[in-house]
């Protein structure tokens, strides 16, 4: 009777409570009197209306809340009409031709939203109900400024294209040079290190300085932008791999026997003896963790904010020299000679997944940067892309004429690979989808064998490390156009990297929460949950939580003599166990149902099928 | 072999001896008066020992062969077992008393003087009286028989004449190490007889039949006739296992085996094994002559076959090597187990001579994969003699140990006059039996030839190979290649059976690696590579990605149903044995009470990776993370879902405005410093300060009092 007129007449207490709750907090020190005189804000005619809805109120409340949480989305797309046209003019009385916050497209607003709606939840109470509106608000606000603020990011990826029907892969990067700014051509460039062998890579992770290792002992590093050298070393042993700590200050260099850790003077820092005889160094910036894998089959976790070592793992799979990271869960990958690519956290003694990718062994992995997709080479000539999300089956898979020995993903999707001294790159469609391996996307050739590959952050440009020393190529559309200031800023200076520095050091993740899938952190542990009740029941010796069981109420006028009592409890009992076999008889029929559509009707020549 | 040659040696040397055996006799008790006792004692073990050696009534000497600080009757042992102690020995003094030592020397001088000796005894002896007599004495001397005593012949006469007693005693030494070495080498075959493990005896005999192989290799090199015996032997072994019953499934212990055949999946192999067995034995042994070979297809039979290239690829596929096997279904290793018997022996004739028959265009490919043909029928030549070798050779061998056995226990008991003759009879017999009971233990070493894939022989059958290809195509990962199946199978049958459950994972496995993916084409080729013609660097490749990792699928298939054993919960048995029921070794608690006391354990929720047969997925908990996740619901949730909705937001500032940050991050009471915080008043919390005092109120009947607290709420907020 009284919710039927509701929605109707619901409208403008509505926008009152609105109102009132984007009010500020109110403080301990302000006047008691901000209350009122917020209420008294709103014109008068608003006032009786209120005045007029005041005695229904208390009753639907709730419901009142609900709707307002429901209609929320269509909120800030909508100009609010329903303010007053006195209020909206400003001082000069010129009136707003868009009033209101501006639209945001409920796309943009869908990508921030995190909150899984696909699971039905139980029946909850009104006061849980109430707690989870709360947090569905939250989140659609917070989205909503988060999809708002994208019109702050304003740089464009790049890319290349064709003239009709032209390959772009046939674009060669003398034309590419030739057609951009001379700022983009600078970034062309190719270092002929003929003397120390081929040559290993990594740039930092704001993309401005440049880090190389040759094989024979040649260390440097530089800021490739402005090719300022900043160390230039002969390490005098065979280097294996190099790579930047979490800022370009630092370098964590495989050599021969053991890891050495110098600064961006080329000062040898430490020797680190328990990680020996390293081929591959993977860094996991979050976690301050250096991921080393040695020729003994052990992946090392050193933590380099303290100098410790985390985990020390038997990969129980010969030498390891097939590395990467996964960047989105941190998960380190591994492929072996046995065709497998497994999964590593430094939580666990065994891996957390094992994936048989190739018939021969695997050769290159390489994960892209939203973790999602996988690309692995192996030594049966094939590249394979891998879905990572829970399924691990191959979306792709191509055999190239001679097998790739280096992959890499750019920040925005596009995959690299390394063949003898070609190097292929692959695009996809968008931001999120594979790259397709159908058409290269662009090739080049160079002068020598690959030996490392890596794109540069936040720049359209791809290093590679091969025998006759370093070339950096322009990749149209490689890099992310737009940068985090606060987290990976190219043009940082030194203060605002220490700042950094200690910044990131507070937020440090700890080791032991790598897992294959981060958002489980933010699950309940249900196990430790469950343990918790049976405990609990153990200890006080009944189910605080269950239902009590059915006491019928005394009534009066002899209808409470025993015989009826039992009756009546017997009638609950019965309804109850009604219930019950209904249910598990519903069950049976589902079953049932689900089962059939799989089998076809049988045929008589059934029989003679082996 | 060395055994034999050893026996062989024996044989001879006993024969020897049994010539000197007499003479030598004769000699010791003649010129070695003093150690003739001794002697004779030592021969007298001798012949014991050699009586002994058939086993039965063996026993240990007992032998004190150091001096030991305790001497007690219970470990005296006298030299050698012959002897028995006799408690008269022992009962008498160390020294014998002077007055009885008169006495003892006039006995024994009565003891040793012979009787009285007859003249007319001797008389009879030399001269004949009746004709008879007279007529052996002729007999005698015309065979220059000895008629007087030293019975020696002439010839005998020589002979000791022409032995030493150096020599003599020299032969006689040897003699004893060879016997000695004979005792040594029965007493090891017969303790590696009771070895119980049968791996041990398979080893052995695959030893020894490799042996025999590499012999058989040289004697036909050295010695071709000797060969060809040998092979002739190798054919009467298979003549007689045609005629036999034997490994025909008519045995009893077949018999026993085809009543649980229908129901019991090893004794249906164990019957197949032993038909295979039969099978093998009974084949024809192909020579693999040169001129043969050479000559090249000259049967007639090839050309209704198809070329020997289209099964190549299936003809490797029988390895260890799963690669190869893309091309043939399960369905047709079934098939080819059913069909296998008969078509074993032609694919014998054929897989040698066919491999050089054909001309072929020399690629490098084709020399690899020959190498591989050659390799498998080697390997199976040799399994096949290795198999009809044994039964050959060994009965040889054999029947060669046995004679050296027979033969000297002939002699022990020639010697030893109380022997029994059973056991002559026994050995001779023992020679045909021996054969046979050798033959059924090859039999563990060739289940590889039942599950040898079919061979296509004719046109149609490739066809039907095709159409199976066509079929597997059917099930490729579908995202992959969708466009290609269309192009490629266009006609596949819409009937096609369906697998499995079960197998289709496996197939699907299969499937996913060894997909025929389409190759990039690239502008650019890696200058290492030499352009090659397309086709035949695919074919190269192929081979190349066959051979690459060897059974890689299997081993992971394996790791994954460890790993899945591994994470299955285990059940409890709390049965005790011998709790209320009769208990000891060897008796088991009865299947009921095992049952009532099985504690099973629950089912856990189905494994992430049930349905991805080529992942492996941990299923172990992450205690660690787990210290970090939440453990107890906050108040008003009743279940862990809802709470997890309201954390799902993350809060931080890396994933929010710095405005939201902040909105969400906002304290719910902020204060200032410097200010005075007021106690809290009913005010403030929604009261209308009234007539009544609240508190009051509150006290007396809090529960009234809420929902009026609520009341008055709801105005408050609403002006």
């Amino acid at each position: 009777m009284e919710t039927a007129p509701k929605p109707g007449k619901d409208v403008p207490p509505k926008k009152d409570k609105l109102q009132t709750k984007r009010k500020k907090p109110r403080r301990y020190w302000e006047e008691e009197t901000v209350p009122t005189t917020a209420g008294a804000s709103p014109g008068p005619p608003r006032n009786k209306k209120n005045r007029e809805l005041r005695p229904q109120r208390p009753k639907n409340a709730h419901i009142l809340k609900k709707s307002r949480i429901s209609k929320k989305p269509q909120v800030p797309k909508k100009p609010r009409e329903w303010k007053n046209p006195e209020s909206q003019r400003g001082l000069s009385g010129a009136q707003d031709p868009f009033p209101g916050p501006a639209p945001v497209p409920v796309e943009v607003v869908q990508k921030f939203c995190r909150i899984d709606k696909s699971r039905k939840l139980p029946h909850s109470k009104a006061k849980t109900r109430s707690r989870l509106e709360v947090a569905e608000a939250e989140e659609e606000e917070t989205s909503i400024k988060a999809a708002r603020s994208e019109l702050l990011l304003a740089e464009e990826p790049g890319f290349l294209e064709g003239e009709d029907g032209e390959d772009t892969a046939k674009i060669c990067q003398a034309d590419i040079v030739e057609a951009v700014d001379i700022a983009s051509a600078a970034k062309h460039f190719d270092l002929n290190l003929r003397q120390f062998g081929p040559y290993r890579l990594n740039y930092s992770r704001t993309g401005r300085h440049l880090a190389f290792g040759g094989r024979r002992g040649h260390v440097a590093a530089l800021d490739w932008v402005t090719k300022k050298l900043m160390c230039e070393i002969n390490v005098m042993e065979v280097v294996r791999d190099i790579r930047f700590l979490h800022s370009e200050a630092l370098l964590a260099v495989a050599q021969n026997r053991w890891l050495h850790i110098y600064d961006n003077q080329g000062i040898e820092l430490h020797c680190i003896r328990r990680c020996d005889r390293v081929t591959r160094l993977e860094f996991l910036p979050f976690h301050f963790l250096l991921a080393t894998a040695s020729e003994t089959g052990f992946l090392t976790y050193l933590d380099v904010s303290v100098g410790k070592i985390v985990a020390a793992l038997n990969a129980r799979a010969g030498r390891l020299d097939v590395m990467s990271q996964n960047p989105y869960n941190a998960v380190i990958h591994l492929g072996h000679s046995n065709g497998t690519v497994s999964l590593w956290s430094p939580a666990m003694k065994e891996p957390l997944a094992k994936i048989l990718c190739h018939r021969g062994g695997v050769r290159a992995v390489a994960v892209d940067s939203t973790g999602t997709y996988m690309a692995t080479s192996g030594l049966d000539h094939q590249l394979k892309i891998f879905d990572l999300r829970g399924t691990y089956q191959p979306l792709s898979t191509r055999t190239l004429p001679h097998g790739a020995g280096h992959l890499a993903f750019s920040q925005r999707g596009l995959l690299v690979a390394g063949m003898g001294d070609i190097v292929n790159i692959w695009a996809g469609q968008g931001k999120a989808s594979p790259p397709s391996l159908e058409q290269p996307y662009l090739t080049h050739r160079l002068s020598g064998p690959v030996h490392g590959l890596q794109f540069c952050p936040f720049e359209d440009v791809l290093g590679v490390g091969h025998t006759g020393g370093i070339t950096s190529m322009l990749v149209p559309g490689a890099g992310e156009p737009n940068f985090d200031g606060l987290e990976s800023n190219p043009y940082r200076s030194r203060k605002q990297r220490q700042e950094w520095e200690v910044k990131a050091l507070l937020e440090k993740v700890p080791a032991e929460l790598i897992c294959l899938d981060p958002r489980a952190l933010a699950e309940v542990d249900v196990i430790s949950l469950e343990q918790g009740k049976k405990e609990q029941i153990e200890r006080l010796g009944y189910d605080p939580q269950a239902k009590a069981p059915f006491q019928p109420k005394p009534k009066q006028k002899g209808r409470s003599s025993t015989a009826s009592l039992v009756k009546r409890k017997r009638k609950v009992m019965d309804e109850e166990h009604r219930d019950k076999v209904r249910q598990s008889l519903q069950q049976q029929h589902h079953k049932e149902a689900k089962a059939k559509p799989t089998g076809a009707r049988p045929s008589a020549l059934d029989r003679f099928v082996r | 072999m060395t055994a034999n040659r050893l026996a062989e040696s024996l044989l001879a040397l006993s024969q020897q001896e049994e010539l000197a055996d007499l003479p030598k006799d004769y000699l010791l008790s003649e010129s070695e008066d003093e150690g003739d006792n001794d002697g004779e004692r030592k021969h007298q073990k001798l012949l014991e020992a050699i009586s002994s050696l058939d086993g039965k009534n063996r026993r240990k000497l007992a032998e004190r062969s150091e001096a030991s600080l305790k001497v007690s009757e219970f470990n005296v042992s006298s030299e050698g077992s012959g002897e028995k102690l006799v408690l008269a020995d022992l009962l008498e003094p160390v020294k014998t008393s002077s007055s009885l030592a008169t006495v003892k020397k006039q006995l024994s001088r009565v003891k040793s003087k012979k009787t009285v000796e007859l003249p007319l005894n001797k008389e009879e002896i030399e001269r004949a009286r009746t004709p008879l007599e007279q007529e052996i004495f002729n007999l005698l001397h015309k065979n220059k028989q000895p008629v007087a005593d030293p019975l020696l012949t002439p010839v005998e006469k020589a002979s000791l004449r022409a032995m030493s007693l150096e020599e003599a005693k020299m032969r006689r030494g040897e003699l004893q190490r060879a016997r000695a070495l004979q005792s040594y080498y029965e007493a090891k075959a017969r303790r590696e007889k009771k070895i119980k493990s049968k791996k041990y005896h398979k080893v052995v005999k695959k030893g020894k039949a490799k042996k025999a192989l590499k012999e058989f290799e040289q004697l036909r090199k050295v010695n071709p006739a000797a060969a060809l015996e040998e092979l002739e032997k190798i054919e009467k072994a298979r003549m007689m296992e045609r005629m036999s019953l034997k490994h025909q499934n008519s045995g009893k212990w077949a018999k026993s085996k085809a009543i649980m055949a229908k129901y019991d999946l090893e004794a249906r192999q164990a019957m197949q094994e032993q038909l295979s067995k039969n099978k093998e034995l009974t084949q024809k042994l192909q020579v693999a002559s040169e001129s043969e070979e050479e000559e090249g297809g000259t049967e007639d039979v090839e050309e209704l076959l198809v070329p020997d290239v289209v099964n190549e690829v299936q003809m490797n596929a029988d390895g260890p090597n799963p690669w190869m096997l893309r091309s043939c279904t399960s369905d047709t290793k079934e098939a080819a187990t059913q069909e296998d018997p008969e078509q074993l022996p032609e694919l014998e004739a054929h897989g040698v001579s066919e491999s050089e028959g054909e001309e072929r265009p020399v690629a490098e490919e084709e020399i690899l994969l020959r190498e591989f043909e050659e390799r498998r029928s080697l390997r199976k030549i040799s399994e096949l003699s290795q198999d009809a070798e044994p039964a050959g050779s060994q009965e040889t061998k054999d029947s060669g140990s046995q004679e050296v056995l027979s033969e000297l226990r002939v002699l022990s008991q020639k010697l030893k006059e109380n022997h029994q003759s059973r056991k002559q009879k026994a050995s001779s017999e023992g020679t045909i039996p021996q054969v046979q009971r050798e033959e059924p233990a090859p039999e563990e070493e060739e289940p590889l030839l039942l599950q040898r894939p079919e061979r296509v022989q004719t046109l149609e059958e490739l066809e039907e190979l095709g159409k199976e290809e066509c079929f597997q195509n059917k099930e490729l990962p579908r995202p992959v290649l969708e466009g290609q199946q269309s192009e490629r199978t266009p006609n596949n049958r819409p009937d096609a059976p369906k697998e499995k459950k079960k197998k289709e994972q496996m197939i699907d496995l299969q499937n996913l690696l060894t997909t025929q993916s389409p190759s990039v084409k690239s502008l650019a080729v890696p200058t290492v590579e030499e352009l090659e013609d397309e086709e035949e660097r695919n074919h190269r490749q192929m081979i190349k990605e066959a051979f690459a990792g060897d059974d890689v699928i299997r081993d992971f298939l394996k790791e994954k149903r460890e790993a899945v054993e591994a994470s299955k919960p285990k059940d409890v048995d709390l049965t005790l044995p011998g709790w209320g029921e009769w208990g000891g070794v060897g008796l088991k608690p009865s299947a009921k009470k095992r049952r009532r006391f099985l504690i099973k354990a629950p089912e856990g929720p189905p494994r992430k990776d049930k349905n991805l047969p080529n992942v492996i997925i941990n299923e172990k908990r992450n205690i660690h993370a787990a210290a970090h996740q939440v453990r107890v619901l906050p108040y008003p949730f009743t279940h862990h879902w809802q709470f997890e909705r309201t954390i799902q937001t993350p809060i931080g500032s890396t994933w929010n405005t710095q405005r939201a940050f902040q909105k969400l991050t906002t304290p719910k009471v902020v204060t200032k410093p410097g200010h005075i915080i007021n106690p809290i008043k009913a005010e403030d919390v929604g009261y209308r300060s009234s007539s009544r005092s609240d508190l009051s109120v509150i006290q007396r009947n809090p529960k009234r009092i809420t929902t009026r607290h609520k009341k008055q709420l709801k105005k408050c907020s609403v002006d």
